[in-house]
């Protein structure tokens, strides 16, 4: 059984002339990491904004945990961090926490355990004008985390990390997707949403182009074999994938095939007595699968998915 | 589902005004802006007046007999005293911390996050402006305090009896400040949430009280007509409350830049309610419909 917590219905919105979100039909499961890709400026902010019910939507409707967006019962079981950690800069981290704590009405106790999720109980008590780019969206996340909210909207979350904080980041994230909580993520960079997430929605120019889970998006995975020579290798490759799941391709050979049936590749090669170069397995990264989506959508075509 | 709602409601307001009490308590600016206001109040009201006193050289200001100046300097005196300059300096300081406790918020980004925390935008909102009101009563009874202590110094230098003020007048002088305090500061909410800039707010609300009105009132000696408009203006309703409840009016030469006795005291009270009614829905509203960025 699967629950719905966040559903939007052609959700748009306009400015003057310029379409910043247009028609997106998303829908995230409880328990699940939900993935919002797409590169800057896309929509995927204006988006969120939506949802948490600080912009209007022009058109179109969404429904958050039930509730209408900004619903107070909507807003009090999330959590958000949105385009950048919006804080008192002469407040200390601790004191932003506890002015956010008493707005929830939860207890400083709970301000404590979210300083120490994030790792900033060591400079809590510094002015969050003197944090760095990065302690800023930790705090940001540790303030969407207070409270225990259902579910958990975080914009762009590894902004401004550097590489040993955007691992932490994925980490806290994968701990919490542990936990069963519901995240609702966004990001530019493919590669992260890849790792952590269990569905994603692809965005560009406003339009929500694919929504499906990582794996379907990225489809089969495919083998690659250089090895001489080329016509014995073709047949050899054909007798284990079959002749339609077989491409040469830049000198090489590519197989639909996957990963699990390399070895078995790899002794009919033998037997056939080429020569192996490289047998290769590799899966498309999202960030070819959205290429190839916002390719299609650049040059005027019809938006076409893949499964 | 009234009775269900209504107790969340209150929890939910509860709730957003301790938190912004919270940030504003810790908030330097708001122990600067009282601070000024309170040691402007002291030093024109006491210090320079007493001044003036002993030395024999009459009102800083005219030359007003030094019996009139004692009697001035008493606690007796103090609900004429009290709102004298509230109209012009205090209204301008209180119209400061509300330019500055709701326009920050935007470029901070701190809107964003408080609405995104529970209570809803309306509930979030009023918990500011009602924290701002707890926050100005506190500087108005601050005030109450120090000129307490100042007049009874001077009467105990000067051996005069110490006569305490009628309590009813005390209380009307202390709620005309009050009203006074309260329509400048959300006049200074507004154009904070109108403009999402403090600097602007205040800027601009600073040209209004201090340049415009007067101008205006000034060009109205010369147009009749136009003292239809200049004798409702807000500057207008906070002056002649003042002046009402028995501070020197600008007009007699030596009485404070600001106070009026345009309209009766009745008037100004209703005037003022009105504005300030009318500044907190439009705020209110404003914040309502508002997209955050």
């Amino acid at each position: 059984m699967t629950e719905t917590i966040v559903v939007t219905d052609r959700l748009t919105k306009k400015y003057g002339d310029h379409i910043a979100v247009d028609d997106v039909s998303l829908t995230v499961r409880r328990g699940e990491v939900y993935g919002f890709l797409g590169p800057n400026g896309a929509g995927k902010t204006t988006t969120l904004r939506m949802l948490l019910g600080l912009v209007r939507p022009t058109r179109g409707t969404a429904t958050i945990l039930g509730a209408r967006p900004g619903h107070p019962a909507a807003v009090a079981r999330t959590g958000a961090l949105v385009e950048g950690p919006g804080f008192f800069p002469y407040l200390s981290g601790r004191d932003n926490l506890r002015v956010m704590a008493r707005y929830q009405g939860v207890t400083d106790a709970a301000v404590d355990s979210a300083l120490e999720r994030v790792d900033l109980a060591g400079r809590g008590g510094d002015a969050f004008r003197s944090y760095s780019l990065g302690m800023k969206q930790r705090l940001g996340v540790a303030s969407a985390l207070l409270g225990g909210p259902e579910l958990l909207v975080l914009d762009e979350p590894t902004n401004g990390l550097d590489p040993a904080g955007m691992a932490d980041m994925r980490g806290l994230i994968a701990e919490l997707a542990q936990q069963g909580q519901t995240v609702l993520l966004s990001s530019h960079l493919l590669g992260e949403v890849q790792e952590i997430c269990d569905r994603v929605g692809v965005i560009s120019r406003g339009r929500l182009l694919a929504e499906s889970t990582v794996a379907e998006l990225r489809g089969a995975s495919t083998v690659l074999v250089r090895a001489d020579p080329i016509d014995r290798t073709l047949a050899a490759a054909m007798q284990v994938a079959g002749a339609d799941a077989v491409r040469l391709q830049d000198g090489g050979v590519h197989l639909d095939l996957e990963a699990g049936r390399v070895p078995e590749l790899a002794r009919e090669l033998v037997t056939a007595g080429v020569d192996i170069h490289e047998i290769r397995s590799s899966e498309r990264s999202l960030e070819d699968v959205f290429f190839e989506m916002t390719a299609g959508e650049r040059s005027g075509g019809s938006g076409e998915l893949r499964p | 589902m009234r009775t269900a709602i209504e107790p969340a409601v209150i929890r939910a307001l509860g709730a957003s005004v301790r938190a912004e009490l919270l940030r504003l308590r810790k908030w330097p600016t708001v122990w600067v802006l009282s601070g000024v206001w309170l040691a402007l109040n002291l030093t024109f009201a006491y210090v320079f007046n007493y001044l003036a006193y002993t030395t024999g050289s009459g009102n800083f200001g005219t030359g007003e007999a030094t019996e009139g100046l004692l009697a001035d300097l008493l606690p007796e005196a103090i609900p004429r005293i009290y709102t004298g300059g509230l109209p012009m300096f205090g209204g301008a300081i209180m119209m400061i911390l509300g330019a500055l406790a709701a326009g920050s918020g935007f470029g901070w980004g701190t809107w964003k996050t408080v609405l995104t925390q529970g209570p809803g935008r309306l509930v979030a909102f009023a918990g500011t402006l009602v924290a701002l009101g707890v926050v100005i009563v506190a500087i108005i009874v601050g005030q109450l305090v120090l000129d307490f202590g100042a007049s009874a110094l001077i009467a105990t230098v000067e051996s005069q009896a110490l006569v305490w003020p009628d309590a009813g007048e005390l209380a009307q002088s202390v709620g005309g400040g009050l009203l006074i305090s309260a329509m400048w500061a959300t006049a200074g909410v507004l154009i904070g949430v109108l403009t999402r800039s403090p600097a602007l707010a205040v800027g601009l609300g600073l040209v209004w009280s201090l340049v415009v009105e007067n101008l205006l009132r000034g060009v109205a000696n010369l147009i009749n007509e136009l003292e239809y408009v200049t004798n409702v203006l807000p500057g207008t309703a906070a002056g002649s409350m003042a002046g009402a409840l028995g501070a020197t009016a600008e007009g007699d030469g030596e009485g404070a830049p600001g106070v009026l006795t345009v309209l009766t005291g009745a008037e100004s009270a209703t005037l003022l309610t009105t504005y300030l009614v009318a500044f907190v829905v439009a705020a209110v509203f404003t914040m309502r419909r508002r997209d955050l960025a």
